[in-house]
């Protein structure tokens, strides 16, 4: 019996002693949290992707409550969530218009099947890497590597590569951050506005006839499209074409016309 | 004699035996060469002669305007026909000065032959500059340059490189063996350039041949010293070399000059004795051509710029379907995508692999067996630097002394789960250069 009591009163004791230095220390150390930026931080899309400048939705947050930054910096945002942070941090002028959503494209279409390659490789799964080896296998100096590096840096999931080995982008998860863009060696990558569907899917800027040596779906310069464009948004610049954004109707008469079919469109 | 080494490295099969015998031949003299404009370590030189000039052999086609840099020469006489970036054996394009030959060899006309012990070190790092004379052991640094050390950087010893630790390559050994004479004098024409009284010269255990005939040279005369080293890789780097023959440590991030050493190739010190002595600047060398894809493997001593598939014509042509064509050594050469690439001034040798003998190695999981790390020559933790680099987190591994490696691939040699060490170590070092230009 002595010992069942002995226990409880020790235990007991024990409990009460360590409950009241837990209380102390929680009075003591507390961490100072700023409402307003733990509010504006859950109203923030939680990517954590890094596009603003910050290294975190956090940091974002915080930066917002001192006036650092604004909350259109945020590439993910949703109007209604800019409304309310807009709300909470009383930038009442300064509601701005969402910027427009961009997308990440792929501007190459040359897979295993449609461009040569110089040589087998065999080394370390990294685009990075293999363009330190003469520029990788692909004979198309611009050509996509396809070892997908792009899709190991997407934070969202949003980059798969296909059978043909080429990055495959999912419009719905791409938030448009560009971390794919900046880790491509070859540049293949692009962010353009998410409501222009129509884009040039070749960045070789080699002449015509070399194209045509190295790969199936290259621009060779031709200047069909230049001549179809209702718009003239279409430009002819070093062997290459490039569309302007501002003019571009996506009525898809140049990827009608281009005899290689380098034009992609996406409906 | 005691025989010398440096911790780390391994004993890698040497494979010499096939080449070890074979006399220096000189090459036919090819149709065309390629001769591109950056051979060198530094900045690219600049052409001086337009398309359809008439050349001769000798002949200055590339002016070196950096102080980095190295003059270029016509290797044959003839036409120049292009100057267009065409594949090199060190990257993917570079601008380059093609010749078509008229045939006949005709030469430059050089000077008399000069006392070398007249000149003053000034005018014989001229003339080395003028020669176009780099680092013919691999890496292609402009003599000149290595031979203007920085004010206060006192030179107490120089060391000639015959150590030749690369499997395979059997050029320098030849050199040594048939050269002896004017390998010697040509070190001594390189120590007089930076006014230095020791000289050094290190061969491995596996070359007594050498050893002996170099010993035989040397005998009564004290301004050279002949050290034996351990047959192992890599002995001949240069860090591995002062290590091994005056027990000094080169500083991190730091050059041979740095602990008052220099260090130079058989083959440079060659070149330096044609140019000084002969007044001819560096337009041949001697490489090995040799792997079981090449039916007669062979010491050449062939014309720069001569492009590969014609030396490997010249050897019998490829034994079986190639697999793999490298040019260098088997541990730092580079594996060729063509054979158009032509042999530069830094090209030791061509290696030529069938394609039964190229394997595809699957790389597995790190096992943390620490072999790299006790192997490495320069006492770096490959896998550690190799983690980092996989991640990006480029800080971390500069700070474990990625910028230090040597790239002699030992690491990648001795791992049992096939990890791609060195390779991403060099592709570390690639991006944090990158990325100390930008700031």
């Amino acid at each position: 019996m002595n010992t069942i009591i002995l226990s409880l009163l020790t235990l007991g004791s024990l409990g009460l002693i360590f409950g009241l230095v837990l209380a102390y220390a929680s009075k003591k150390f507390a961490v100072q949290i700023y409402p307003r930026i733990e509010k504006v931080a859950g109203l923030l899309p939680g990517a954590n992707c890094g596009a603003c400048g910050f290294p975190n939705c956090q940091a974002a947050a915080a930066a917002l409550i001192e006036g650092k930054t604004e909350a259109d910096s945020c590439v993910l945002i949703e109007e209604e969530a800019l409304r309310d942070i807009t709300k909470i941090i009383g930038q009442k002028g300064r509601l701005r218009r969402l910027k427009e959503k961009k997308v990440a494209r792929l501007i190459c279409q040359g897979g295993k099947d449609q461009t040569e390659e110089k040589y087998i490789y065999q080394g370390v799964k990294d685009c990075r890497v293999a363009d330190l080896l003469f520029g990788g296998e692909k004979a198309c100096p611009y050509g996509c590597l396809g070892l997908g590096t792009c899709v190991q840096e997407c934070p969202f999931g949003a980059i798969t590569l296909d059978e043909n080995n080429l990055p495959v982008i999912d419009e719905d998860k791409c938030t448009g951050c560009g971390k794919c863009v900046q880790v491509c060696p070859k540049e293949v990558l692009t962010l353009i506005p998410k409501s222009k569907k129509v884009w040039v899917a070749c960045g070789s800027r080699a002449k015509g006839a070399q194209v045509k040596k190295v790969c199936q779906v290259g621009c060779i310069g031709c200047g069909l499209c230049v001549k179809a464009c209702k718009v003239s948004a279409i430009i002819l610049e070093n062997n290459l074409v490039r569309i302007d954004y501002q003019k571009c109707t996506n009525c898809g008469d140049c990827v009608e016309v281009c005899p290689t079919k380098a034009i992609a469109i996406c409906l | 004699m005691k025989i010398l080494t440096f911790p780390g490295g391994v004993h890698s099969p040497t494979s010499k035996e096939v080449t070890r015998d074979k006399k220096i031949e000189p090459a036919k003299i090819p149709e065309r060469v390629i001769i591109p404009l950056l051979q060198h370590t530094g900045a690219p030189c600049e052409a001086l002669v337009s398309k359809g000039d008439g050349v001769s052999v000798g002949q200055k086609i590339g002016e070196a305007k950096a102080f980095v840099s190295s003059s270029v020469h016509a290797t044959i006489s003839g036409e120049v026909t292009e100057i267009k970036p065409l594949p090199y054996p060190l990257g993917s394009e570079t601008a380059s000065v093609v010749i078509q030959s008229d045939g006949k060899d005709e030469w430059l006309e050089s000077g008399e032959s000069i006392d070398w012990k007249a000149l003053s070190p000034e005018e014989i790092r001229e003339i080395i500059r003028e020669a176009g004379i780099v680092g013919l052991g691999g890496a292609a640094f402009p003599t000149h340059v290595k031979l203007s050390p920085p004010k206060g950087k006192k030179i107490n010893a120089y060391i000639l490189n015959g150590a030749e630790c690369e499997p395979y390559l059997t050029c320098d050994y030849r050199l040594m063996v048939e050269k002896p004479k004017e390998i010697l004098e040509g070190f001594r024409i390189l120590m007089a350039a930076v006014g230095v009284k020791n000289g050094y010269i290190g061969i491995e255990d596996n070359k007594p041949e050498a050893i002996s005939i170099m010993e035989k040279e040397l005998k009564s005369q004290s301004d050279i010293q002949m050290e034996v080293l351990k047959t192992k890789y890599p002995q001949g780097g240069e860090k591995q070399l002062i290590k091994a023959i005056l027990r000094r440590e080169v500083p991190s991030g730091g050059l041979p000059f740095d602990v008052g050493v220099l260090v130079s190739n058989v083959g440079t010190a060659f070149s330096c004795w044609e140019a000084v002595v002969l007044g001819k600047p560096l337009v041949e060398r001697v490489i090995t051509v040799a792997g079981s894809g090449i039916k007669e493997p062979k010491n050449l001593r062939v014309r720069i710029g001569t492009p590969i598939s014609d030396i490997i014509k010249e050897c019998g042509g490829f034994n079986g379907q190639p697999g793999k064509i490298i040019i260098g050594g088997p541990m730092m050469g580079l594996a060729q995508w063509t054979s158009d690439v032509p042999v530069i001034k830094g090209t030791s040798g061509i290696l030529v692999f069938p394609q039964e003998e190229v394997l595809e190695e699957i790389s597995l999981p790190c096992i943390k067996c620490g072999n790299c790390v006790d192997s490495c020559p320069v006492n770096l933790m490959p896998t550690l630097i190799e983690s980092y680099a996989e991640k990006g987190r480029l800080k971390e591994a500069e700070s474990l002394g990625a910028l230090d490696c040597i790239e002699c691939g030992v690491c990648s040699y001795v791992c049992p789960s096939k990890r791609p060490l060195v390779q991403m170590i060099k592709y570390a070092k690639f991006e944090i250069a990158r990325n100390n230009k930008g700031k």
